[in-house]
This record gives C-alpha cells, sequence and structure tokens, in this order.
C-alpha cells in the first residue's frame, strides 16, 4: 500500500539559506505523524511547501498518488490538503460563521457544507455561540479552534496542523489535544508540527526529530517518547 | 449664508465625483498595499473611450440614449489598460521593495498621457464632451442642481452601493476580502488571488470610467491632462477616509468636495483673506485639509489603525 503523502529529498531554501535540507518521510491514511524540533528546524517551511506557498528547490512530494510540482497553492486544497498555519491566520474582520463558510471555499455541496459547520460547532460550541462576531475578537484558544475547524471545512483527507497549541493556557491545549485524537478516531489523517514534544508524540503514530532543517531521528510516537536523547533535547528531563 | 444651500449642492456632485475614484485607489490598496498613482490616467483613458463611442455614434443621437453605450466603452477602455498595467507592470514586482512599484505608477501614468496626446486624434488640444441641454434644475427659490451634476449624483451611490453589497454578500466579494486581510492563508482556502487582485483593478477601472464620464458632463472637455489632478484629489479623499476603507473613499470623497466648494465660496469673505479665496486656491484648501487630517487622524475618518495584520 502507498502512503498517503510522500516526501522524498525535500530541500527548500529563503533565497541563499536552506532551511530544509533534504528530508524525507511519509503519512500513511488514518495516522496522526508529528514533526518535532526546536524554532527554526525547518518544520514550517516544510507545512508551507506542503501546501504549495513556498516551491522546493529539489525533492518530489507525492499526495494521494500524484506529484504536487509546479501545482499552485489554491488548487492544492481542492485535491484534499488543509493547513492549519502557524500563527492561526484567521481572517480577524470576518465573522467565524465567514471564516468557516471560506474553509470550505471550492466546495458546491451547499447542504453538506451547511451540516459541517454545524459538526464544528459541536466540536468547538464556543464558536457556534459566537457565530455572527468577528474572529479577531477571539481569544487565541479559540481562534486555534477556528483555524483547526476551517481547515475542516475543505473535509480534507490530509489536514496538516501547524504548532495548535502556541501560546494557549495548559486547559486549552489539553481540549486542543483531545481534538486531534476525536479527529483521528473519525479518521482524519494528520500531520501535526508541535513544539510542545511531549503532547504531540503522545498521541502520535509516527514522530521525526527535525534539527536545523534535517531529520535526525525517526519511530513511533511511544519509542521517541522513551529516547534517551529525545526526553534530554525535548522532554526537558536529565 | 444664503449662500450655503448652493455651496453643498455644489461640493456633494463634485465630492461624489472623487469618491468614485477614489474607490479606485482604496481597492486596489486595500488588496495589494499599492498607491496606484496612474489610476488619474485611467480615469482619463475612460473619458476618451466614451468620448470615441460618441464620436462614432450618427449625429443628432440624443444623450439619454448614447450615455451608457459612451459609459460601456469608457468602461472597456478604463479595465482593459488597468487589467493590462496589473498584468504587466505591477505583478512582476509583486515581490520587489515598495519604491519599485511606485515608481512603475508614475512613469506608468506619463506613458499613457503620452501615448494619448500622441495617438488620439486631435487631443493635443481640448476635446469637446457632450452635455446636457436645458437649464439647470431649480430645487428651491435661488437653489440650483445643474443638468450634468445629476448623473453623477445618481451613479456614485449607486455603484458605491452595489459593491458594497458585492464585497459584503457575495461568494467573491467574502474572497475579496479573505485576500485584503491575508493573502497567503487566502490560498490556502482555495482562493485565486491573482484573479482577485485583477478582479480589483477592474473595479476601479469601471468606476473611473462612470466619474470620467461624469467629469466631461460637467466641464463639457476632456483633455490627456485631465487624470493628474483628479487622481491627486481622489487618492487625497481616499486617504482621508481612511485608504481601504470602500465607504471611506467616498465619505472622503465628499468632504473633500464640499470643503472645496465651501472654500471658493467662503473664504474670499473672510476680511484679510480675499486674495486666499474664489477657484483658484481651491486646490490648496483642498490639499491643507489632507494635511491637517494626517496630523490629527492619520488613519483617515473611517481607517482602522493598522495593527491586526498579526
Amino acid at each position: 500500500m502507498t502512503a498517503l503523502l510522500e516526501v522524498n529529498g525535500l530541500r527548500v531554501a529563503y533565497g541563499k539559506i536552506e532551511a530544509v535540507k533534504g528530508i524525507s518521510f511519509s503519512v500513511e491514511a488514518g495516522q496522526i505523524v508529528t514533526l518535532i524540533g526546536t524554532n527554526g528546524a525547518g518544520k514550517t517551511t516544510t507545512l508551507r511547501t506542503l501546501s504549495g506557498l513556498l516551491k522546493p528547490l529539489a525533492g518530489t512530494i507525492r499526495f494521494d498518488g500524484r506529484p504536487l510540482a509546479g501545482i499552485p497553492a489554491h488548487r492544492i486544497v481542492a485535491l484534499g490538503l488543509a493547513h492549519s498555519p502557524e500563527g492561526r491566520h484567521i481572517f480577524p474582520r470576518l465573522t467565524i460563521a465567514e471564516n468557516l463558510q471560506l474553509g470550505a471555499f471550492l466546495r458546491k455541496d451547499g447542504e453538506a457544507i451547511a451540516k459541517d459547520v454545524q459538526r464544528v460547532y459541536d466540536l468547538f460550541p464556543i464558536l457556534g455561540e459566537r457565530a455572527r462576531q468577528a474572529a479577531g475578537t477571539l481569544s487565541g484558544g479559540e481562534q486555534q479552534m477556528l483555524a483547526m475547524g476551517r481547515a475542516l471545512m475543505s473535509r480534507p483527507k490530509l489536514l496538516m496542523l501547524d504548532e495548535p497549541s502556541m501560546g494557549l493556557s495548559p486547559i486549552m491545549m489539553q481540549r486542543i489535544m483531545a481534538t486531534i485524537t476525536e479527529l483521528k478516531a473519525s479518521g482524519t489523517t494528520i500531520l501535526l508540527v508541535e513544539q510542545n514534544a511531549r503532547a504531540a508524540l503522545s498521541l502520535a503514530d509516527r514522530g521525526h526529530v527535525m534539527e536545523i532543517g534535517k531529520i535526525v531521528l525517526s519511530g513511533t510516537g511511544a519509542d521517541l517518547l522513551h529516547d534517551e536523547s529525545v526526553r534530554k533535547a525535548y522532554l526537558g528531563e536529565d | 449664508m444664503h449662500q450655503l444651500p448652493q455651496t453643498l449642492v455644489n461640493g456633494l456632485a463634485l465630492g461624489a465625483l472623487y469618491g468614485l475614484i477614489a474607490i479606485g485607489y482604496t481597492m486596489v490598496y486595500g488588496i495589494v498595499q499599492l498607491i496606484n498613482f496612474a489610476h488619474g490616467e485611467i480615469v482619463m483613458i475612460g473619458a476618451f473611450g466614451a468620448l470615441t463611442i460618441h464620436l462614432w455614434l450618427p449625429g443628432g443621437t440624443p444623450l439619454p440614449a448614447a450615455l451608457p453605450l459612451m459609459l460601456i466603452g469608457g468602461a472597456i477602455a478604463s479595465v482593459a489598460v488597468a487589467t493590462a498595467a496589473e498584468r504587466f507592470a505591477y505583478r512582476p514586482l509583486r515581490t520587489a521593495p515598495r519604491l519599485a512599484p511606485l515608481i512603475t505608477a508614475i512613469g506608468l501614468s506619463i506613458a499613457l498621457q503620452q501615448i494619448v496626446w500622441a495617438f488620439y486624434p486631435d487631443a493635443k488640444k481640448s476635446r469637446g464632451f457632450p452635455q446636457f441641454q436645458g437649464d439647470a434644475f431649480e430645487l428651491a427659490g435661488n437653489l440650483h442642481l445643474q443638468r450634468d451634476d445629476l448623473f453623477v449624483l445618481i451613479a456614485a451611490p449607486l455603484c458605491m452601493l452595489a459593491l458594497g453589497l458585492f464585497v459584503a454578500k457575495s461568494r467573491t466579494g467574502r474572497a475579496m476580502q479573505a485576500t485584503a486581510q491575508d493573502p497567503d492563508t487566502a490560498k490556502l482556502m482555495g482562493i485565486n488571488t491573482d484573479r482577485i487582485i485583477v478582479l480589483a483593478f477592474a473595479i476601479g477601472g469601471a468606476f473611473a470610467a462612470v466619474a470620467a464620464v461624469a467629469q466631461g458632463l460637467r466641464a463639457g472637455q476632456i483633455n490627456f491632462e485631465m487624470g493628474f489632478i483628479l487622481g491627486l484629489k481622489a487618492f487625497t479623499a481616499a486617504v482621508l477616509g481612511g485608504i481601504g476603507n470602500i465607504y471611506g473613499a467616498m465619505l472622503g470623497g465628499v468632504v473633500l468636495g464640499i470643503a472645496e466648494a465651501a472654500a471658493s465660496t467662503y473664504i474670499q469673505h473672510i476680511p484679510g483673506m480675499q486674495q486666499l479665496g474664489g477657484g483658484g486656491w481651491k486646490d490648496v484648501w483642498a490639499f491643507a485639509l489632507l494635511i491637517l487630517v494626517l496630523l490629527i487622524r492619520p488613519q483617515g475618518l473611517l481607517g482602522e489603525r493598522v495593527a491586526d495584520r498579526a
């Protein structure tokens, strides 16, 4: 069986600075795969390249059996790859309902869209209560919920979440992590980028540790959680 | 004081015209943060497009019948030039330092003037533009509305409301708002942001053509330089109202138009300022108002402070 996402020898540069220096990994349908690592490791750059916002220098990306090379960002979401970006990037002056509608921008099935909006409200009741409010008025955690809900509105085959726990209170973070588990249970495949390594590895089927543009260690979530070097470097243990 | 109602009517007509052009600046700025300084020339091109249709029509075609065709001709010319400017002049510079597109805009503005000057028949001097026949409407004793002003007073609010509805309610309008607020994330939603940018230029071009016809009617003539001062005034109006905001652009236009009309009417009556009043100084007062607003309220009347882009 081929993987849903296959990344091979991916290199990405900003001008002369190479941020991703030849990484390979894959995501099987139904899995949660996480990329962990410190700031500047190249995790966000990897996701932005997968969704077409950045052009790779070299390497191949195959998604759902087809190469993504040369496909512009606005066409990639139509293939089933949704991206909830780092820093949430909700549309602050549009309402919550309008943000969710934009998540379904390319869909034409009005009734199913309405059902999916309701599903997001069931997942995050606060969003339903504030549907007509400008998204910029939400708290950070609520904005994160909206960003995730918005990404789900395209009914993706693969959901990419970039730092969903960033800047959240511990309670809010637990909610988000619980939601990711729920999403997996409902069959969504997830590629999760996190600085909170412990939370990410506890959920993940597989994890990859990135350091300055390279994958230095790969394994199952549980393996990495118990790996000596990971514990020292990323879990804050001696 | 008995001149006040007339001053307001004159100012409103002038302001509505500025507002239509200002919407073009504000649409483009709202989406690509570019001041399209060639936008005044887009107005001028629209005026010549409309005149071309007028010259094609058989002599004696009544103006009310010719007007819709002239508007279409003007809009085709303006929209074509505005979208071509986007595609070939601005798009290649989208990631360049901001000075580059600005200088390009100024160059384009001069080029468009010179092209019309050189190639449009008899455009080296002013060309006559048709006007409505007959006296001004008498709204009340001593309060008159010029026949040619009626057009802009109807067209401007209609255009603005239609655009406002389109942006707020339609699927494409929502995509425009998303692109203005966060272009990269808009792409992640599946929005073709290049097309949205072209659309912003096209709408600005269409509004410029309506303003061009209004200006032609008011003045009874058009020329290759007409876009310069109109463009500058409309840019002032857009900043005055809060750049990036459609309703702000119209409000800024109306405030500027009324201020100009009031300055031409009243300042000459202020003791010691006789020589600073009248029509000759109206541009000075218009730009003085801009400076004042920039000092007191730099985000403009309806503008938001630019801080919410995380």
